[in-house]
């Protein structure tokens, strides 16, 4: 299974939605699919897009948040679960790309690649709905559940270790910042 | 309840200035800070309890301070002004999140860090990270200054708020032993 792929097969249902994605491949594959201005790309800070899409729905209850994390950066956060599972919003989708791979710096594996188990870790750290999905059908219907239902999910996507050529876009850091927090306001006024 | 009597009993051992912390906290909440993150350090258990017990306030508490750079992040993508409550050592294992997160994206952030390590400290543990914290802040060009009486709290984090949201950037307050500690 392709990440971007996975993505296609959501982007129609990310129209209602805010959403933060990690750095490298996800940002890039995103972004190539068409940037809209609900998207946020963390194109650094290794971790934190699951603490941003925490912040966000917290303080956003009726709005729903979809994060596109990776093995790599979950692993340097595994906290981050147990804060999320400890306030577990309703309308936070947290999506975990697994490639088993540092793709973007080499294709160095990660643990994923020798058995650590996300999907084991969300669920002991108490995030009350998780699934490991290996096939687009799949990955669709659980997005798409987790988007429509209402409790903190995070999706594992078992994928390959592809991506695309180059990872820098043309919307810069700043413009993407600014862009995504004032669609949030225009949203706060409509 | 079983919070209290811990404060009650910790506050007899640890004389953590309720008065200041009050103060601290007020001052918070006319600078329209709703959302607070924390990790609990002695010096500020009055101040999470008073974000834990007000309505109007979303206490986040985290299992590692750089969670809190992200999650200040999403407050303030979502208008909503945050504070970050923690120890200088919570602020050293924050630094890249500061860095490549709030100073690449330009994200206002509040940090109260507790001064510890510092003159008068008697924890061997904290006494590196107290050598170390101000060099820090001035490395990163982070602008900070002291709360270290309370005549001047409400204004220092009505100025420190000021500048982090006009200039889009991480503005420290640094909680000292003077105003934090009573014996």
């Amino acid at each position: 299974m392709l990440r971007i792929d996975c993505l296609r097969s959501v982007y129609p249902d990310l129209d209602n939605c805010l959403v933060v994605t990690i750095m490298g491949a996800v940002a890039a594959e995103l972004h190539s699919l068409g940037h809209r201005p609900n998207f946020f790309y963390l194109q650094h800070a290794m971790g934190l897009a699951s603490s941003t899409g925490l912040g966000l729905a917290l303080c956003l209850p009726e709005q729903k948040v979809i994060v596109f994390d990776g093995d790599g950066s979950l692993l340097m956060n595994l906290g981050g679960l147990s804060t999320m599972a400890r306030y577990r919003p309703k309308n936070l989708v947290h999506v975990v790309f697994d490639n088993e791979s540092l793709l973007s710096v080499g294709g160095f594996p990660t643990a994923t690649s020798t058995g650590t188990d996300l999907e084991g870790i969300a669920r002991a750290s108490g995030i009350p709905r998780v699934a490991t999905v290996r096939s687009i059908e799949t990955f669709k219907d659980a997005v798409r559940d987790a988007v429509h239902g209402s409790e903190l999910s995070t999706i594992i996507a078992k994928v390959e270790a592809k991506g695309p050529s180059g990872y820098v876009t043309d919307l810069s850091l700043l413009e993407n910042r600014f862009q995504f927090r004032r669609h949030i306001q225009s949203l706060k006024r409509s | 309840m079983a919070r209290f009597r811990v404060a009650r009993s910790r506050k007899k051992l640890m004389p953590v200035s309720l008065t200041s912390s009050r103060l601290i906290f007020d001052a918070l909440k006319e600078c329209d800070i709703r959302l607070v993150s924390a990790l609990p350090e002695t010096w500020l258990v009055h101040l999470i309890r008073m974000a834990d017990e007000d309505p109007e306030m979303i206490l986040v508490r985290l299992a590692k301070e750089e969670e809190g750079v992200g999650v200040s992040a999403g407050a303030h993508f979502a208008g909503v002004k945050s504070a970050m409550l923690m120890q200088n050592h919570g602020f050293l294992a924050s630094i890249n999140g500061i860095v490549s997160f709030a100073h690449l994206y330009k994200i206002p952030l509040l940090m109260l860090i507790s001064y510890r390590g510092s003159l008068g400290e008697r924890d061997p543990w904290q006494t590196q990270g107290g050598n170390v914290t101000e060099s820090v802040l001035r490395a990163l060009r982070i602008p900070y200054c002291f709360l270290d009486a309370s005549e001047t709290v409400k204004k220092r984090v009505r100025q420190a708020q000021t500048l982090a949201e006009s200039s889009l950037q991480p503005v420290a307050l640094l909680l000292t032993r003077d105003l934090m500690w009573e014996e």
